[in-house]
């Protein structure tokens, strides 16, 4: 019984074991998971790269190509987490398997710190994957490689966190594509994915300000070629409180039961 | 099916036996669950359940079964009322109190595209153990799964299925094992297997609490009943003592020539005329007693009727559970 008075404070076996499933379940998909984004950002060069770059002008100093690339791993990045995190609890409570984390001597914090971390990896494990691809077309700097790795990471776990919260309140499969089709792919498109926000006339300029994603790409834009539309300290900042808020949200949820227990 | 070795099981059985003692491994104390419909699921339920005990939780459909099972496993919050599984509050304490149980629920809820193998482990390790191949494996083959473990969950036939949800239950060693509803719908020879299971794990100490429809399999393995209805436990009882109180027995003289109506030399009994006067059947209760057999044979003989044969029947535990449900629509 040593081992039932050992998990009474923590149960990290629970950990591992959600973990491995939910890295299973993409090594399962592995084709989906890796050849779909390195097509999506191939494509994306072919045509922003090969047949529209040479006619743009530098942006902040530094050649277009080079430019989107912070860009494009956010827009996989943002998508990829709300997916990965918000399938992997959603499809629990959709088979009825959940019963089996539910009645688990597992407390929610381990159960988000499992579901999280496995989406939150994959994510991370994608956004390197394109960049890689992407270094295949356009010479690659990171002139700030921590706080790109920082950004990366503190993003990918801000977005499953949110990814596991439309997961847990989805009822039915289309809720699960609503939110990353219809709101975060156009703010990542507007939020300056493709062109800086300096670009813009001024009132779209301050309209753009209002979309958060701005801040995301803008911070991650700055760990590769120290340019950025706002000031970093800003976009760390802005970062990290969507990554609490997101927290608080999971913690109310498992508090209250909402949408997981009758 | 072997669970242990019947030698390990046959070692185990009586101190198991002996273990079935008044000591409560779970006990309720006012347990209510309103849903948010407004659905009174349960109406302050008070049981204990003993250590070693096979108990049988009885009730026709929506009575507040699955929902008082599903409370004590942590998957239903309770409107009120307390739960201490081993001295454990499962709300306060429910690492230590869930870390005991194992539940197989009443659905078909698997994973369709992991093995047999990863979702046993998996549960293993949920419920906060070590890895164990060597358990997992006795586990796998007593339910017959050994073969099968490196086949795809959504392979398997719904009964294969059914035993992974009890391989799954198993994985973690609990101490208690909640049966929800487990022979529904499964064939004879799997129902066979799972009762020998059931009867190999309580020799070996494990609680049982299990809901079943069909009523003969209560009777044959449980120790205690409790029957549910409407969110009430009407009635928990030693299952022995039960069908003695509530049984009814029955003797019917089937006569050589029908009988328009009960002679009134018989009015001291309680006689009925039945497949069109060809049959008396006389009601008593079993637990009387004087149950009047020899003085009625003996007046129906004064009386001149005939009759071939004598038939007597007990009433089952489906006849005391349909009388008791029914007392109280």
């Amino acid at each position: 019984m040593n081992s039932v008075a050992k998990h009474c404070i923590f149960n990290g076996h629970a950990i591992a074991a959600i973990y491995k499933f939910e890295m299973a379940r993409a090594l399962r998909t592995l084709l989906q998971s890796v050849v779909t984004p390195v097509i999506t950002t191939s494509l994306y060069f072919v045509v922003f790269g090969a047949a529209i770059g040479p006619r743009m002008s530098q942006v902040g100093g530094v050649q277009y190509g080079a430019f989107i690339v912070p860009g494009l791993m956010m827009l996989s990045l943002l998508t990829q987490s709300i997916m990965n995190a918000s399938f992997g609890i959603y499809f629990p409570k959709f088979t009825g398997t959940i019963y089996e984390i539910l009645s688990a001597p597992v407390s929610s914090v381990e159960i988000v710190i499992g579901y999280v971390g496995a989406a939150a990896t994959k994510s991370i494990v994608l956004g390197l994957v394109i960049l890689a691809t992407a270094a295949l077309f356009v010479p690659i700097q990171i002139l700030h490689p921590f706080w790109m790795i920082a950004f990366l990471v503190l993003t990918a776990a801000a977005f499953s966190l949110f990814g596991f919260i439309i997961g847990l309140w989805a009822d039915g499969f289309e809720k699960l594509q609503f939110i990353p089709m219809l709101i975060i792919t156009p703010l990542t498109f507007l939020g300056g994915a493709f062109y800086s926000i300096d670009i813009l006339p001024p009132p779209w300029r301050a309209v753009s300000l209002f979309n958060p994603i701005v801040y995301l790409i803008s911070g991650f834009r700055w760990s590769f070629h120290e340019t950025s539309d706002v000031s970093v300290e800003i976009s760390l900042a802005m970062t990290l409180v969507f990554f609490f808020l997101c927290l608080g949200v999971v913690a109310w949820i498992f508090k209250t039961g909402y949408r997981l227990k009758n | 099916m072997t669970y242990a070795n019947t030698a390990e099981v046959r070692a185990a059985s009586a101190p198991a036996r002996a273990g079935a003692d008044a000591r409560p491994v779970i006990a309720i104390a006012g347990l209510t669950k309103t849903y948010a419909s407004g659905f009174p699921a349960l109406k302050k339920i008070d049981l204990e359940i003993r250590k070693g005990e096979i108990f049988a939780l009885l009730g026709p459909n929506g009575a507040g079964k699955t929902t008082l099972i599903s409370i004590v496993c942590g998957i239903v919050t309770p409107s009120g009322g307390t739960v201490l599984v081993d001295g454990h509050d499962i709300i306060r304490d429910y690492r230590a109190a869930r870390a005991k149980i194992g539940l197989v629920p009443q659905e078909l809820t698997t994973d369709m595209f992991e093995t047999v193998w990863a979702t046993v482990n998996f549960s293993r390790r949920l419920f906060g153990r070590s890895p164990d191949p060597t358990h997992i494996e006795r586990v796998l083959r007593g339910l017959s799964l050994w073969e099968k473990r490196k086949n795809k969950i959504m392979t398997l036939s719904g009964g294969m299925k059914r035993r992974v949800l009890i391989a799954k239950a198993l994985a973690h060693e609990p101490e208690i094992l909640f049966l929800d509803e487990p022979t529904a719908g499964v064939d004879v020879e799997l129902r066979r297997d799972m009762w020998a299971l059931v009867r190999e794990l309580r020799a070996k100490g494990v609680t049982i609490i299990l809901t079943t429809h069909y009523i003969d399999e209560a009777e044959e393995m449980a120790d205690r009943i409790g029957v549910v209805h409407k969110g009430e436990l009407i009635v928990v009882e030693e299952k022995t003592k039960l069908m003695k109180q509530l049984g009814k027995k029955q003797l019917t003289f089937h006569l050589q020539e029908p009988l328009a109506s009960v002679p009134p030399e018989l009015s001291g009994w309680r006689l009925v005329l039945k497949d069109g006067g060809r049959e008396l059947e006389y009601t008593f209760n079993g637990s009387e007693e004087e149950t009047g057999i020899p003085e009625l044979v003996r007046r129906v003989g004064e009386l001149g009727i005939g009759f071939k044969d004598l038939e007597t029947r007990q009433s089952s535990l489906e006849d005391i559970f349909v009388s008791l449900v029914s007392d109280r629509r």
